[in-house]
Parts: structure tokens; C-alpha cells; sequence
């Protein structure tokens, strides 16, 4: 693959590749070290003679006790917990029928409807977040967890649509027809045969859409106003920081420890995830 | 048991419920599979909508239902020296972004289109900052550009590159292209993976042949890789251009708009307008200022991708 001497293997590989892995992968060594280092390492000033801010001879826990004693932090890593998880729940089965029903119906209108959705699927969050912020409050569901878990669907179910159409499509038609040939009604074809061959397709919608939910912000921040409602996103934004004060230590080590649960979701299931976030894109 | 599998064979015979013969008809079982996603949709994407286009045509505050004034907040607005840093600021950004995006992001996933040990556990960690929540890790960037404590300025300073420090998000320019910056940073792993899937389905072949024919490297990129991958780029690029352009988590963790409302976007300043001061109806104005350009985008990449579809 890679042809001529070893040194143009060096320039045209792997000083690129590890300059991009610095670049990408450094802020987080960043979050890390600061999280564990003790505050009075933390603030001596950048050009402080004898000063190493790679590195720590003395890791502290102070960070993490003082999120877990002093903040709701606890609260707020379950609050994004429940909710990722039941709006992905909720995307998941209504993208599921959607997907079904575009791809393998016929039925009038179908073809402007799978529109709509894709283009719903396009809308951004900051578009609508002001009127929505006041829908939420007629209904009365401002400040609880359903104001988040009914409106993050919106940009997750034509997510999960659009994919799942995909996998459908890919469901050979003679498939379903022998189910219904022995006797199965359309239900029944759809959801014991046709549905089980699409689970690769509903972990990639599952995954990818847990991660747009945990990773969600402006809804959360505008709907949610008591601490012990609010996500981890939101939670660490507006508790952690007093005035022009920033808590460096703990706001690093709250942005760790909200950031594992969901990376260790994406670990386990990086294949489905990749085909996710590309089949996202491909349609 | 014993009483259902009686039950099941007198089901055959016996005509089906009415629900279930309602079912069997393709009409209404897609009515009903789709029934649960347009009530969503509808009462949390479509209503909005029509509501936020009638907010922004009153005067109202919160609390306050107000009366309709016609064009005035839009009129306000364009008429305001902070919308129009804004307008221009969400130019910049989605456009220095969206080159650099795809310029890394095209070289890394050439990189990653190589054989090489460790591939799979490199492209899971690439992917790492399209992952992590967004203002989380934005806050290791806001750390790392910290006036005082930053390690950027310390990297600088010791490699001998500056004397004194850099105010990195006090300076409007400096600020401006932070949030670039991490911008470009979150956005790079979308892009390379994406497009690395669009250069798996180019057959190798091609290249070689074109190789064996004394194509030199450069032209069997611009001649056969990039044509054959146009396709996937422009759909990674407009759907890139809508998140940006609509992008807010950066920039309100960042510099909140901040310093003197110079960073300002579209979503950060209808955010200061409309839930910081309460000005509803001319916070829905500068949101749904946003909308004829997404809309663009939103009709350019339908018609592409029918396009693509015929073909």
C-alpha cells in the first residue's frame, strides 16, 4: 500500500496520524489530569518557573468528593440516565413503526410524509427552542424530566426512521410473504419476522440516538430550572460556576465522569455506532 | 397451555376481530404504525414552528401575552448592531469551519484508509470528540485558553513562540477563532468516518490500475477518488453547514457571546434575547432569522439526494 522508502512512511503517515490523534485526543488527557490535581497546582500561573502541568506527583480525590458531597451530582447523572434512555426507548419504537410503515407500505402520501420526516430530521434544536420553552409551560411539564423525554424524540425519531428505512429496504419482500403464506397476519410478519432481522439496525439507532440524547444541551437548559432536575450538561454549567468563579477541579472532574457512561455505551458497541452515524448520512 | 392452543386453532376459523382485519389492510396499519411519530412530530415540531412564527410577529414578554405588532421585532432586529455581528459571525464560522473540517477530515480518513496495526482502536478513539458531550468538552478547551492558567500559552511560551500571554478569549479575533478551533476539533471525527466509509466503497482496483497507467499520486486522488466520493462529501457537508450554522454549545461555554457581544451566532444571541432579557417574541424573530438559510441547505440536499436516487 504504502510505496518507496521507510522515511516517506514516516512523512506521509505516521507524523500526520499522530499529530491528528494529539489534536483530538489531548483535550481529554487535559480533563483528566486537571481532575485529579490539587488545587494548589491547579492555579500557579502558566509561566511559573519549576512548573510541569503535564504530569502530578499528588492526585487528589478532592475533586470527585467535593461533586458527589457538595453538588447534586449524583442526581443529575441519573436524571440524564432516565432520560436518555427512555426518550431513546420511545424514538426507538416510533422509528421502528415509521420505518416499517415508509418502507415496506404502500399508502397514499407516503412518498411526501418520508419527506416531512427528513426534513423534520434536518431542523435544529435553536430553531424552535424559544416557542417550545413556552409549549412546555402551557402543558405544565417545565422543570420535570418529561419536558426533555417528549421533546428530544423530535430529532431523534427521524433519525431512527431514516435509518431503519434503510434496513428494511434491505429485508428480502419473500421473506415476509412465506410468513403470510403460513398464516401470519401483517402484525405478526412485521414484528416476528421482519423486525428481528432489522437488530443490527435498532443497536445502531439505539446507540446513536442515546448519545444525541445525553449529548443534548439548549433543551435541557431552557426547560430545566431546579438543581436537582437538571443534567449532567446543565448541572455542571450553571452550579460549578459562582459568578466569575470557575471550580476548575470539580467542573473537570463532573465533565469526566459525565462523559464515561456514554463513552463506555459507544465502547461496546462501536461497530453498530459507526454504521449508525454513516448510515445517518448515506439514506 | 392447554386452553390457548385450543383457542388458536379456532381462531383460524373463526373470522378474525375487526381489529385485526383492519390490520390487514396496508392503509391502515401504516395510519396506525405512524400515528405515535406525527403526533410527536407534530406537537413538538410542527406546532412550535407555527407558534414561533406568530410569537415573532407580537410584542410579547415573558408572562405577558402581548399584541401583534407585524414585522416590527424583524425590522428591530435588522436594524441592530449586535444581529448584524451575529449574521456575520455565523458566516465566518460555518465557512472556516466547514473547509477545514472537510480538509482534515478528508486527509484522516486517507490516513485511516490504510492497513495498519491497531486500525479498529484508532478509528474508535477518533471518534472520541463527536462522543463526549459537547459542553462538557468544550469546558477542557475553555480550561485550556484560560486566561492565567493556560497550557496552550504555556506550550507557546516554552517552545519560545511568545513572550508574554495571549488573552485568548478576551480579544474578539482571538475569540472568534477559539471557538473555530474547537469547533474544527469536534467536528474532524464526523467527517473522517464518514467519508472513510464512502472511500471503502471505491474499489482499489481503480487506483491501481490508474497507477499501473503512470497516474501519479495526486492525480488518482483528484481524478478517481474524489469524483467517486463526491456524493458522500456533499451529504457530510450540508448536513456539517446545518449544524453549524444552528450551533450554540461552543459558543455559549466558551465566551457566551462575550467579549462585548462580539462572538455572538444566530442561537447564542436569540438565547441572550429571548431567555436572558425575556423578550420573547424578538428572541423567536432572531431564531427563525436562521430559517430561510437552513431552508436552502434543507431544499439543496432533498434535491440532491433525489438526484442521486434517479441516477
Amino acid at each position: 500500500m504504502i510505496e518507496g522508502a521507510i522515511w516517506r512512511k514516516w512523512v506521509f503517515f505516521y507524523v500526520p496520524m499522530a499529530l491528528f490523534l494529539l489534536f483530538l485526543l489531548f483535550p481529554f488527557y487535559w480533563m483528566v489530569i486537571t481532575s485529579v490535581r490539587p488545587d494548589g497546582e491547579l492555579y500557579r500561573p502558566w509561566n511559573s518557573i519549576n512548573y510541569n502541568p503535564f504530569w502530578t506527583w499528588k492526585p487528589t480525590w478532592d475533586h470527585v468528593r467535593y461533586l458527589f458531597e457538595e453538588t447534586l451530582f449524583a442526581s443529575w447523572l441519573w436524571n440524564t440516565t432516565f432520560i436518555a434512555l427512555a426518550s431513546t426507548a420511545i424514538s426507538l419504537v416510533c422509528g421502528v413503526f415509521a420505518g416499517y410503515a415508509l418502507s415496506r407500505l404502500n399508502f397514499p402520501f407516503a412518498g411526501s410524509l418520508g419527506s416531512a420526516i427528513f426534513i423534520t430530521y434536518l431542523v435544529p434544536q435553536t430553531l424552535l427552542f424559544i416557542p417550545l420553552a413556552e409549549i412546555i409551560r402551557n402543558y405544565r411539564l417545565g422543570d420535570t424530566p418529561w419536558s426533555l423525554i417528549l421533546t428530544y424524540p423530535t430529532f431523534l425519531i427521524p433519525f431512527c426512521t431514516w435509518l431503519m428505512m434503510g434496513y428494511f429496504k434491505a429485508v428480502p419482500r419473500e421473506l415476509e410473504e412465506c410468513a403470510r403464506i403460513d398464516g401470519a397476519s401483517r402484525w405478526q410478519a412485521m414484528l416476528y419476522i421482519v423486525i428481528p432481522v432489522a437488530i443490527p439496525g435498532i443497536l445502531s439507532a439505539g446507540i446513536f440516538a442515546f448519545t444525541l440524547s445525553w449529548n443534548e444541551f439548549i433543551y435541557a437548559l431552557v426547560f430545566l430550572s431546579s438543581p436537582a432536575q437538571k443534567t449532567v450538561s446543565v448541572g455542571v454549567t450553571s452550579e460549578l460556576i459562582r459568578g466569575d468563579v470557575f471550580y476548575w477541579g470539580p467542573l473537570m472532574a463532573g465533565a469526566l465522569l459525565g462523559s464515561i457512561p456514554v463513552a463506555i455505551a459507544y465502547s461496546f458497541f462501536v461497530e453498530h455506532y459507526v454504521a449508525g452515524l454513516t448510515g445517518s448520512v448515506k439514506g | 397451555m392447554a386452553i390457548s392452543a385450543v383457542s388458536a386453532t379456532t381462531l383460524r376459523e373463526a373470522p378474525p376481530p375487526r381489529r385485526q382485519r383492519l390490520l390487514e389492510d396496508e392503509r391502515w396499519l401504516a395510519f396506525v404504525l405512524l400515528v405515535p411519530t406525527i403526533v410527536l412530530l407534530g406537537m413538538f415540531i410542527a406546532y412550535p414552528f407555527i407558534r414561533g412564527i406568530l410569537l415573532s410577529v407580537t410584542n410579547s414578554r415573558v408572562g405577558m401575552p402581548g399584541d401583534f405588532v407585524g414585522l416590527a421585532n424583524f425590522y428591530k432586529i435588522f436594524n441592530d448592531g449586535i444581529f448584524r455581528t451575529s449574521v456575520y459571525n455565523t458566516f465566518v464560522y460555518t465557512g472556516v469551519t466547514t473547509v477545514f473540517k472537510l480538509a482534515l477530515g478528508l486527509w484522516l480518513a486517507m490516513l485511516l484508509n490504510r492497513n495498519f496495526r491497531g486500525k479498529a482502536f484508532t478509528r474508535a478513539f477518533i471518534l472520541l470528540p463527536f462522543i463526549i458531550p459537547t459542553v462538557l468538552s468544550t469546558f477542557a478547551w475553555k480550561w485550556m485558553f484560560d486566561p492565567t492558567f493556560s497550557v496552550l500559552n504555556w506550550l507557546l511560551y516554552h517552545f519560545g513562540l511568545i513572550t508574554g500571554r495571549i488573552n485568548w478569549l478576551g480579544d474578539p479575533d482571538l475569540a472568534m477563532i477559539s471557538i473555530i478551533i474547537v469547533n474544527i476539533w469536534r467536528g474532524v471525527p464526523f467527517f473522517a468516518i464518514s467519508l472513510l466509509a464512502g472511500l471503502q466503497t471505491i474499489s482499489p482496483e481503480l487506483n491501481e490500475a490508474a497507477a499501473i497507467d503512470g497516474a501519479k499520486p495526486w492525480q488518482r486522488f483528484w481524478h478517481i477518488t474524489w469524483p467517486l466520493l463526491l456524493p458522500v462529501t456533499m451529504v457530510v457537508v450540508l448536513f456539517s453547514v446545518i449544524q453549524t450554522f444552528a450551533d450554540f454549545q461552543i459558543v455559549y461555554v466558551m465566551t457566551g457571546g462575550g467579549p462585548a457581544n462580539a462572538t455572538h451566532l444566530f442561537a447564542t444571541y436569540a438565547y441572550q434575547i429571548g431567555i436572558g432579557t425575556g423578550l420573547l417574541s424578538e428572541g423567536a424573530a432572531i431564531s427563525l432569522a436562521m430559517f430561510p438559510v437552513l431552508f436552502l441547505v434543507v431544499i439543496i440536499q432533498l434535491l440532491y439526494i433525489r438526484r442521486v436516487e434517479v441516477r
